[in-house]
C-alpha cells in the first residue's frame, strides 16, 4: 500500500510540474506580452517601460523559475487588470465555483444513481432503453443553450428560479441542473453496467437463495460493489465539472473563477489566467489522486498494480 | 458488460432503427454543408435592416413568406444561416478528429506496441493532458492569438486526442500478441510494415468508434467557445454564435435561440447515435 501511494504521489507531482510548464509557456504563445499589455495605441516607449515594470526584460528561464518559485508559496503576482493580487482573487471567486460544481455533482448522482440501478433491473426493457435515450440526450444537449432554455421557462416565463447572480442559494438551481447535465450520462452508465455486472455474480444468487428481501440485495449487495467505480468517477467528473464551469458561469453571470478566467482573457490579463489553468489543474490531479486511493481502499485487488 | 452485447432480438431492431437515424441525420447535415450554396434561398450575410427577427413559419404574427424560419437582428435570412452554420460545424467535427486522430493513434499505438518506457511516456503524456482544463486553455488560446477557424481546428485537435490514444494503446496491446503479428514477424516484415498493415486494420473498427465520439465533442465545444465569443469570428454563421447573437433577443422572441441550439442538439444526438450503432456492428466494448 505504501509503495503504490508513493509511487503515485511522484506520478501527480511529474504531471503538475508539466502543466506548470505548460501553463507558463501558454501565456508567451502570443509572441511579445509587453506590445499585448501596452495595447494598440502604444509607443515604442510606453513598451518598453511596460516590459521593464513587469519584469519582461529579463531571460525566458529567469522569469520562467521565479513564477515557478512564487506559484509554490501561493504567490502568483498582480493582475494587471484588477489592481490586486491574484491569489486574493481567485480565494474571493473559488467558493462560488466550488458551491457550483458541488450542487453539480450532487444532482447529478441524485439523478444518475437510480436510473442506472433502474436500467439494469430492468436490462433490455423499455425503461432501460428510455433511460439510455435519457444519457444520450444529456450527451448531445449544448451546456450554454441549455442554460439560456433554463432562463427563458423557469426563470421569465414561469418565474420560479432567478435568472443571474449569486445572492442566494436559488441562483444556483439552474447552473446546478446544467452543469449535472454533463455528468449524468457517464455516471448512469456506469452504474447501470456496474449493477448488471454485480446482480449477475455469485454473492447476489447466495443473498437470493438466504432469501433476503430485494431491496436489501438491490440496495446492501449489489449497489455496494458497483458504487466503487461510480464514486471513483464522481470525484473525477467533479474535476472536469470545475474546468467546465467557466462556460456555465459566463451564461449566469456567476463570478466564480471560471467568470474571472473569461474577464481575463479578454483584457490579456495573462498572470489570472495563467494562476486558473495551474490551479484548476491542480486541484484535477488532486481529485483523480483521490479517486485512484478511494479505489485502492475500497477494493484491495487494485493495491499491486 | 459481459452480457450486454446479446440481447434479445427487439432490443437489435431498435438499436439498429437508432443507428439509421443517426445516419441519416448526420447524411443530411454533410448534404446541407457541401450544397450550401446550391441550397440557401438567400445569402446568409446579405443584411436587411427594414426585416429584422421576422419570425418563423409556424408563428402567424411578424412572418414574412420569403423566409421560412425568420430573420435575425440584422435582418439575415435565418434559414440561409443555419445552412452555411452546418459547413462550419462539419469541418470543425472532421478536421479536428483527423488532427487529433493522428496525434493519438500515433501515440497509442507506439506505447502499445513498443511497451516499456515508451508506453510509460504515452502513459504520462495521456495523464498530463487529461489534467488540464480544456474549455479554459481553449479559450486562452484563441484569446490571445485572434479567432480564426483554423486556429480552433488546431487548438481542439492539440487537445482531444487523449480518448484516441487510450483506445489506440488498449486495442494494440490486445492485437501485438496475436498469432498473425507473430507469423508477419517470422516472415521478416519490418516493424513499420507490421505496425501499419497487421496491427492498425485490427484496431480500426474500435478508432472508428471514438472519431464518433470526439466529432461530437469537437462540434460542441466549437459551438461553447464561438458562444463565448471566442471561437469562429463573426460574421461566419457558426450555430454557437448565431445564439450568442441572438441571446439579447431571446425573452421576446425564444425561436432565435431554439433553432440553432436545436440543429446543434440534433446534429450531436445523430453523430452518438450512429456512433453507437458502429459499437454495436463491430461488437467492440469500448468503455468511454
Amino acid at each position: 500500500m505504501l509503495r503504490f501511494l508513493v509511487r503515485r504521489l511522484i506520478v501527480a507531482l511529474l504531471v503538475a510540474a508539466t502543466v506548470v510548464t505548460l501553463a507558463f509557456m501558454l501565456t508567451r504563445l502570443s509572441g511579445d506580452l509587453a506590445i499585448s499589455i501596452a495595447g494598440a495605441n502604444a509607443t515604442q516607449q510606453d513598451v518598453e517601460q511596460v516590459r521593464r515594470a513587469y519584469g519582461l526584460d529579463r531571460p525566458l528561464v529567469v522569469q520562467f523559475f521565479d513564477w515557478v518559485g512564487r506559484a509554490a508559496l501561493g504567490d502568483f503576482g498582480q493582475s494587471y487588470f484588477f489592481k490586486q493580487r491574484v491569489s486574493e482573487l481567485i480565494a474571493e471567486r473559488m467558493p462560488v465555483t466550488v458551491t457550483l460544481g458541488l450542487v453539480g455533482l450532487a444532482i447529478a448522482l441524485v439523478v444518475s444513481l437510480p436510473l442506472g440501478i433502474i436500467a439494469a433491473v430492468r436490462e433490455n426493457t423499455a425503461v432501460d432503453r428510455l433511460v439510455q435515450l435519457v444519457a444520450l440526450i444529456g450527451q448531445a444537449m449544448p451546456s450554454f443553450w441549455l442554460g439560456l432554455i433554463l432562463m427563458v421557462t423557469l426563470g421569465l416565463r414561469l418565474g420560479w428560479l432567478p435568472i443571474s447572480g449569486t445572492g442566494s442559494w436559488e441562483h444556483y438551481v439552474m447552473p446546478g441542473i446544467v452543469l449535472a447535465f454533463s455528468a449524468i450520462p457517464a455516471l448512469t452508465r456506469l452504474t447501470r453496467s456496474g449493477m448488471i455486472q454485480a446482480l449477475a455474480s455469485d454473492y447476489i444468487r447466495t443473498a437470493r437463495a438466504k432469501g433476503l428481501s430485494r431491496a436489501s440485495i438491490l440496495l446492501k449487495h449489489a449497489l455496494r460493489n458497483a458504487a466503487i467505480p461510480v464514486v471513483a468517477i464522481a470525484a473525477v467528473q467533479l474535476g472536469f465539472m470545475l474546468g467546465g464551469s467557466i462556460v456555465i458561469e459566463s451564461v449566469f453571470a456567476l463570478h466564480g473563477v471560471g467568470f474571472l478566467a473569461w474577464e481575463s482573457i479578454g483584457k490579456n490579463d495573462f498572470p489570472v489566467v495563467q494562476a486558473v489553468v495551474l490551479v484548476l489543474a491542480v486541484i484535477y490531479i488532486g481529485l483523480t489522486m483521490l479517486a485512484d486511493l478511494m479505489n485502492a481502499v475500497l477494493d484491495p485487488r487494485l493495491r499491486s498494480a | 458488460m459481459s452480457a450486454a452485447g446479446v440481447g434479445p432480438a427487439p432490443r437489435r431492431g431498435w438499436r439498429s432503427a437508432a443507428t439509421w437515424v443517426g445516419a441519416a441525420i448526420v447524411g443530411a447535415v454533410l448534404f446541407c454543408a457541401v450544397f450550401a450554396p446550391l441550397l440557401v434561398p438567400h445569402d446568409p450575410f446579405a443584411q436587411d435592416l427594414n426585416n429584422r427577427l421576422a419570425t418563423p413559419f409556424w408563428m402567424d404574427e411578424g412572418h414574412d413568406p420569403a423566409h421560412l424560419l425568420g430573420t435575425d437582428g440584422l435582418g439575415r435570412d435565418y434559414l440561409s444561416r443555419l445552412i452555411y452554420g452546418a459547413r462550419i460545424s462539419m469541418m470543425i467535427g472532421v478536421l479536428t478528429v483527423v488532427t487529433s486522430g493522428l496525434i493519438g493513434i500515433t501515440l497509442g499505438v507506439l506505447g502499445g506496441f513498443a511497451g516499456g518506457r515508451v508506453d510509460d511516456a504515452v502513459l504520462f503524456a495521456i495523464t498530463c493532458r487529461l489534467s488540464i482544463p480544456v474549455v479554459l486553455v481553449a479559450l486562452a488560446v484563441v484569446g490571445l492569438l485572434g479567432s480564426s477557424l483554423i486556429l480552433v481546428v488546431l487548438t481542439l485537435g492539440l487537445l482531444l486526442w487523449d480518448r484516441f490514444a487510450v483506445v489506440a494503446r488498449s486495442t494494440t496491446m490486445q492485437v501485438r500478441n496475436l498469432d498473425f503479428v507473430a507469423a508477419a514477424w517470422c516472415a521478416g516484415c519490418s516493424r513499420f510494415h507490421i505496425l501499419l498493415r497487421e496491427v492498425l486494420p485490427n484496431i480500426a473498427s474500435h478508432l472508428v468508434v471514438v472519431a464518433t465520439l470526439e466529432m461530437a465533442l469537437a462540434i460542441l465545444l466549437e459551438a461553447a467557445l464561438s458562444f463565448l465569443g471566442l471561437g469562429v469570428p463573426p460574421p461566419l454563421p457558426s450555430w454557437g454564435l448565431m445564439i450568442a447573437e441572438a441571446k439579447e433577443y431571446m425573452f421576446f422572441s425564444p425561436w432565435v435561440i431554439v433553432i440553432p441550439g436545436v440543429a446543434l442538439f440534433v446534429l450531436v444526438l445523430g453523430i452518438n447515435l450512429l456512433g453507437d450503432g458502429l459499437r454495436d456492428l463491430f461488437g467492440t466494448e469500448t468503455e468511454t
